[in-house]
């Protein structure tokens, strides 16, 4: 089995070749520090949502102890300081993915607000009656219903890139898919249920070639791969500042530039404007056009120390920290009696998915929270993957670089203790 | 891990792995679809009247050991009570589960619902714990088909 190891990684680490240290990392994060229900916190949740760094945590507090004002048009320090620092993560994440150019890189809520921003501007502008959007089975639903709501209002269809036994999508049923029809394809990077990595850039090739445009939901992709938007040639990009170590409600959309300047925006008010009058209103300029008013500051500042803070550890070193977790932890969760993986690609990333002979996911949630074991039961918002496995939820335990061996050891320990407990 | 045991008790893991009354009704005066959209968990409650007492009732479907279990212990109870009885019976195992009791903490007229107590340890689990009864009070009120748990 081969693991979370980018598949698009022209660019050569800045890192060196040192192993990740992780009792170090582990000092950064305060929240893991402590016990739950009397036992040390041992969180396998990432990938509904990461833990955040001291760097994070001191970020925000920093700024609004001394550097709190709104930004834009402001006269005096504190709103030059705001915006400076605000701009500056927008560098910092065009660094990030490897974008063209800064005004390609648009703040948003989150990937469930991308998607939603690319849905209604780009989609609305592109997609008319008898169309096609082609999604996959994998897709979280703030994948799906976006492009449902778009389909609906159209008169458009949704099609869907099915899967194999393993998790993965079947790139021959993608390629018959596509068709003149087809107006956009948007699909996931690496499931969050399933784990796995999907070939994006062939998929995109391959759209391409038609000349079909493609997005791409990155929010499990984001804190695992190093990214690179220009060698990928996504025409979107979008994840989640929280899923990164970073403040819940900010995140990032990247388009092309020719893309975005075509757009309509999103939502109207102050920010986004050049010049309004009541007869005419002029559109700022990008990525402000989909800035609409007064942004998530903090959110931003602290994404940009979220970023700092990953760049700093090295997404290779990451990678090959989470690969080798991976490893031992398809290892011993397979070597458990009644416990079967759920989406088992060749290339994924480190989330394992499974359900246990007899017992409901929610009873092994609970159990292994009994013991500070926090876990995520349920259908992960993507209710058609369980449909495919015929199962009603799973048991996922999701990794970050903070995880360690002993934590594999303490959940392996923890699940026999269910076939205890529910005897 | 006490409270584990508590809510986890062998009566509960009985109910759980032999249900009682896991029957459709083919008959039934009432069929309710009872859906926790926040596991997929899904039950068929079947309810059947003589006058306004209880006179059969059965579920089926799939979830967790705590809806399952709950879903057993409450068809047992409410058989031959009456519409009055039953809804009573609700509130008190709302206010149960939930913590929310006014005054003493005394169950015993709740009989083996008793042993749902320990839910109340585990606020996520609370919707587990009443997807039947819900489910229960839409049959006796014969409103809706199909309840959720939100
Ligand atoms: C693959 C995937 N896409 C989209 C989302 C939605 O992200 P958010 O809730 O941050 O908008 C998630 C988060 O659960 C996800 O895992």
């Amino acid at each position: 089995m081969t693991t979370a190891k980018p598949a698009e990684s022209p660019r050569p680490s800045l890192t060196s070749e040192a192993p990740l240290d992780v009792q170090r990392v582990r000092r950064d994060f305060p929240i893991l520090q402590q016990q739950v229900r009397g036992r040390p916190l041992v969180y396998l949740d990432n990938a509904a949502t990461s833990q955040k760094p001291h760097q994070v945590i001191d970020t925000l507090t920093r700024y609004y102890t001394k550097e709190n004002s709104n930004i834009h048009r402001g006269v005096h320090y504190l709103s030059e300081l705001a915006t400076t620092k605000y701009e500056a993560t927008r560098s910092t994440v065009k660094r990030f993915i490897n974008a063209g150019e800064e005004r390609e890189i648009v703040f948003v809520r989150g990937t469930t607000e991308g998607l939603n921003l690319v849905a209604q501007s780009f989609g609305r502008q592109r997609v008319g009656e008898g169309d096609e959007v082609i999604i996959s089975t994998m897709e979280h639903h703030s994948n799906i219903v976006p492009w449902q709501m778009l389909c609906e209002e159209r008169g458009a269809r949704l099609r869907v890139i099915p899967i194999n036994d393993d998790g993965e999508l079947l790139l021959d049923e993608y390629e018959k898919l596509l068709s003149p029809r087809t107006k956009l394809v948007s699909v996931v990077h690496v499931s969050n249920s399933l784990g796995t990595i999907n070939p994006i850039k062939r998929i995109i090739e391959t759209a391409h070639a038609q000349g079909v445009p493609v997005a791409i939901d990155g929010a499990q992709a984001a804190p695992h791969l190093r990214l690179d938007v220009q060698d990928l040639d996504c025409d979107f990009y979008t994840f989640s500042g929280h899923k990164l170590f970073g403040p819940t409600g900010i995140g990032v959309l990247y388009g092309k530039a020719e893309h975005l300047e075509a757009m309509p925006p999103y939502q109207g008010g102050g920010d986004m404007i050049k010049s309004v009058t009541f007869e005419k209103t002029t559109y700022n300029d990008l990525p402000y056009k989909f800035e609409a008013g007064t942004p998530h500051i903090a959110g931003v500042i602290g994404l940009g120390a979220a970023i700092d803070y990953v760049e700093g550890i090295g997404l290779d070193r990451i990678g090959a920290h989470e690969s080798e977790l991976l490893r031992y932890g398809i290892e011993r969760l397979s070597a458990i009696d009644g416990l079967k993986l759920i989406g088992t690609a060749g290339h994924k990333a480190s989330i394992l998915s499974f359900v246990l002979d007899g017992v409901h996911p929610h009873d092994v949630g609970s159990i292994l929270d009994g013991e500070g074991i926090a876990i995520r039961t349920g259908h992960h918002c993507t209710q058609p993957v369980m449909e495919r496995f015929g199962i009603a939820a799973t048991a996922r335990a999701s990794l970050a670089f903070y995880n360690t061996k002993e934590e594999i050891d303490a959940l392996v320990e923890g699940i026999h203790h269910v076939s205890e407990v529910m005897g | 891990m006490s409270e584990l045991r508590e809510l986890y008790q062998e009566i509960v893991l009985d109910h759980n792995s032999r249900p009682r009354n896991f029957k459709e009704i083919e008959d039934a005066d009432r069929v309710v679809e009872g859906y926790n959209p926040l596991c997929g968990d899904k039950i068929m409650l079947y309810v059947k009247f003589e006058g306004d007492t209880i006179a059969d009732i059965g579920f089926q479907g799939t979830g967790c050991a705590i809806s399952r279990a709950s879903a057993s212990l409450m068809t047992q109870q409410v058989k031959g009570r009456n519409v009055a009885q039953a809804e009573k019976l609700f509130d008190r195992f709302h206010e149960m589960v939930t913590g929310n009791v006014d005054g003493d903490l005394d169950f015993e007229d709740l009989g083996d619902l008793e042993v749902m107590a320990g839910v109340s340890n585990f606020p996520s689990r609370v919707k587990c714990a009443t997807l039947s009864w819900h489910s229960l009070r839409s049959a006796l009120k014969s409103q809706e088909a199909h309840v959720t748990t939100e």
